[in-house]
């Protein structure tokens, strides 16, 4: 940059060299922050407009984040090694039944860790006392659970005990985290029977809900010998869950069905219950990006608030910019001055938007005890997107501060 | 020497029904250093004589020489420029901007001639001394008086060290006793050797400067100058 020395009114330079100054990025900012504090109420008022905008998506990005970060969370603790194979459907008619030999072949596999089944115990049903009407089995399942069954899902137990060797023998039951509610049994000491299938048994534990196996919340499990014996259980396994390194998944999953049923290896369906849980999150996505569309345009209609401002800042600001021509600024000066103005007003607006969108994310993923994620890109994308939506909304104001003609500008005040 | 001004058959015609001529063929010469009076009554062309001496508008046909410069060869990027270091404006209404302390309101003033902030206040400081405000530095426009809000702005004009002072009605708005000060003021600054020149209608304060041109419907009607070249003592003829 070449500066003269403006003192010397005598020097004649040439007409060329009469270049205008180029303004310093911190004087632009100076400037328009000046222009904005002159009138705070508008300014707190359009940034408002672009902050709710703002606040929005980063809310919607944040807590969908958190949840997904949550679902993440949940599958590195429970791992997604787990694998449940049931009957699928049958060309040949009829319903199709795993063999009853399934837990002892998939046992047999290499890699499998763990393997364990349950079997539904037809045409029993559970009920709080014998009193009650035998249409209102609240929907729950009875199952036949092998001992193993627990540790093979990742299950825990809220209270009681699980089913152990002796008490499979026994008429003793565990319910399902849901079951207990319907039921409304929480005491496992023994002290409490329930009515099932024609007979008393005892409530001896209540199971966590199950996110890997979440057909368990609503079941109540008894011992595989005590259904056989008391419950008429044909012993054929419903659901096999077969546990193994997440590296071996693939390779066991492709074994699995010929394995349960080597005759008709067709008719046995494999699932990966990590899957499921992944999918459910990806659902959410859909309702992510709904409202993520509603916060775009709460950006607009923020936009379009600032634009408006700026327009009437121009209008209301003729002398001032009749002044700085005089001053001797350039057009392109006032449009940088102008623009940037706008800019900031919406950077405000972003920033705060930004603020208020990670502090309501905090809350909300602390009243659900989510961990609190909230991605850089977020941020970087909502100040990305104020500083597009502030150059817009500047565009044609600060183009026609420019173009006002100096002397249109001084007489107009 | 070349003057800081020079006209010659300038004319500027604003279109309508009939047009009108607000300058008819104007030719005048302002030497460095002096100190004249525009003066006529309203509609007789004042304000687009000012316009025109301060590049802020361009003439139809004619001469227009601003501080050695062909202002009819120069872009609008150029004039910018030129106005920035060359010419100092004084407007009636001041155009302070409010809520901003008088140091920042004239080192604003030098925003563009590339000045690094430091530097501008370092020189606004001085300027404001310069027009006797060392103890309003710090003020807002809200905070002055009249007088001071136009000696603020005088300091603005000034603290570009520019070739050429334009000074619009500067007593305008102001009551006498005030208007007087700042009179004084541009009195003092000419007689420190700036270049100033006055728009007003007030006969009054051009009374006391050094050289008075009367324009009426456009044109110069007469060119008279002041036997006392010295600055005289201001508000003798109130």
């Amino acid at each position: 940059m070449r500066r003269k020395d403006t003192s010397d009114g005598v020097s004649r330079l040439a007409q060329s060299r009469l270049a205008p100054s180029r303004m310093r990025p911190a004087d632009v900012l100076r400037v328009a922050f000046s222009g904005l504090r002159t009138r705070p109420l508008r300014a707190v008022l359009s940034a408002l407009g672009i902050a709710v905008g703002i606040a929005a998506m980063v809310t919607v990005v944040g807590i969908s984040a958190s949840s997904q970060e949550q679902v993440n969370r949940q599958l590195r603790e429970l791992g997604t090694g787990l694998l449940t194979v049931s009957p699928g459907t049958s060309f040949r008619g009829g319903e199709p039944k795993l063999p009853e030999n399934s837990v002892g072949m998939v046992a047999r596999i290499d890699r499998v860790q763990a393997v364990s089944a349950i079997g539904a115990v037809e045409d029993a049903a559970v009920y709080r006392n014998e009193a009650i009407d035998a249409n209102r089995t609240n929907a729950l399942a009875v199952y036949a659970a092998d001992t193993a069954l627990l540790d093979t899902v990742s299950g825990t137990v809220a209270a009681g005990r699980w089913l152990d060797a002796a008490l499979a023998e026994y008429p003793a039951v565990v319910l399902g985290s849901d079951a207990a509610m319907l039921l409304g049994i929480s005491r496992t000491d023994g002290s409490v029977d329930v009515w099932l299938g024609g007979h008393w048994f005892t409530v001896v534990g209540v199971l966590d809900p199950v996110p890997l196996a979440p057909e368990l919340d609503m079941s109540v499990l008894v011992g595989w010998p005590v259904a056989t014996e008391l419950l008429g259980f044909d012993g054929a396994p419903t659901t096999v869950y077969e546990l193994s390194a997440e590296d071996d998944v693939a390779d066991v999953r492709g074994l699995l069905p010929a394995t349960v049923n080597p005759s008709n290896p067709e008719e046995v369906a494999v699932s990966r219950p990590s899957d499921a849980l992944a999918a459910q999150a990806a659902v959410d996505e859909t309702l992510t990006t709904l409202l993520l569309a509603l916060g775009a345009v709460a950006l607009l209609v923020g936009g379009i608030g600032v634009a408006n401002t700026m327009v009437i800042a121009v209008l209301e600001r003729r002398s001032e910019v009749g002044l700085r021509r005089a001053l001797g600024a350039t057009r392109p000066h006032i449009r940088r001055q102008f623009l940037g103005e706008s800019i900031l007003l919406a950077g405000l607006g972003g920033v705060g938007g930004a603020a208020l969108g990670g502090v309501v994310t905090a809350v909300f993923a602390a009243s659900r005890e989510w961990q609190f994620a909230l991605p850089v890109w977020v941020l970087g994308g909502a100040a990305g997107a104020t500083v597009v939506v502030g150059a817009l909304a500047g565009v044609y104001p600060a183009a026609r501060a420019a173009r006002m003609p100096p002397t249109a500008a001084l007489s107009a005040a | 020497m070349t003057p800081v001004v020079h006209l010659s058959g300038v004319s500027r015609v604003y279109p309508g029904q009939p047009p009108v001529r607000a300058l008819d063929g104007v030719s005048l010469d302002v030497e460095y250093g002096e100190m004249v009076g525009i003066v006529g009554p309203s509609g007789s062309g004042k304000s687009t004589m000012l316009n025109i001496l301060g590049t802020l508008d361009r003439a139809d046909s004619g001469d227009v020489h601003v501080d050695g410069y062909d202002v009819a060869a120069l872009s609008d990027r150029q004039l910018s420029a030129l106005r920035s270091r060359r010419i100092g404006f004084v407007f009636q209404q001041f155009f302070l901007a409010p809520g901003v302390s008088a140091l920042d309101n004239v080192a604003d003033g030098l925003l563009y001639t590339g000045l690094s902030l430091r530097k501008r206040r370092a020189r606004a400081r001085q300027t404001l001394q310069r027009v006797g405000l060392a103890d309003r530095v710090h003020h807002r426009p809200h905070e002055l008086s009249g007088g001071q809000r136009q000696r603020v702005a005088v300091a603005r004009a000034l603290a570009g060290r520019p070739s050429l002072l334009l000074a619009d009605e500067p007593t305008g708005a102001l009551d006498s006793a005030s208007g007087a000060a700042v009179i004084k003021l541009l009195h003092e600054l000419h007689a420190a050797g700036t270049t100033i020149v006055v728009i007003t209608h007030d006969h009054d304060v051009a009374r006391e400067l050094p050289r008075q041109l009367h324009i009426l419907d456009g044109r110069i009607s007469a060119d008279e100058r002041a036997e006392r070249s010295a600055a005289p003592a201001p508000g003798g003829a109130r």
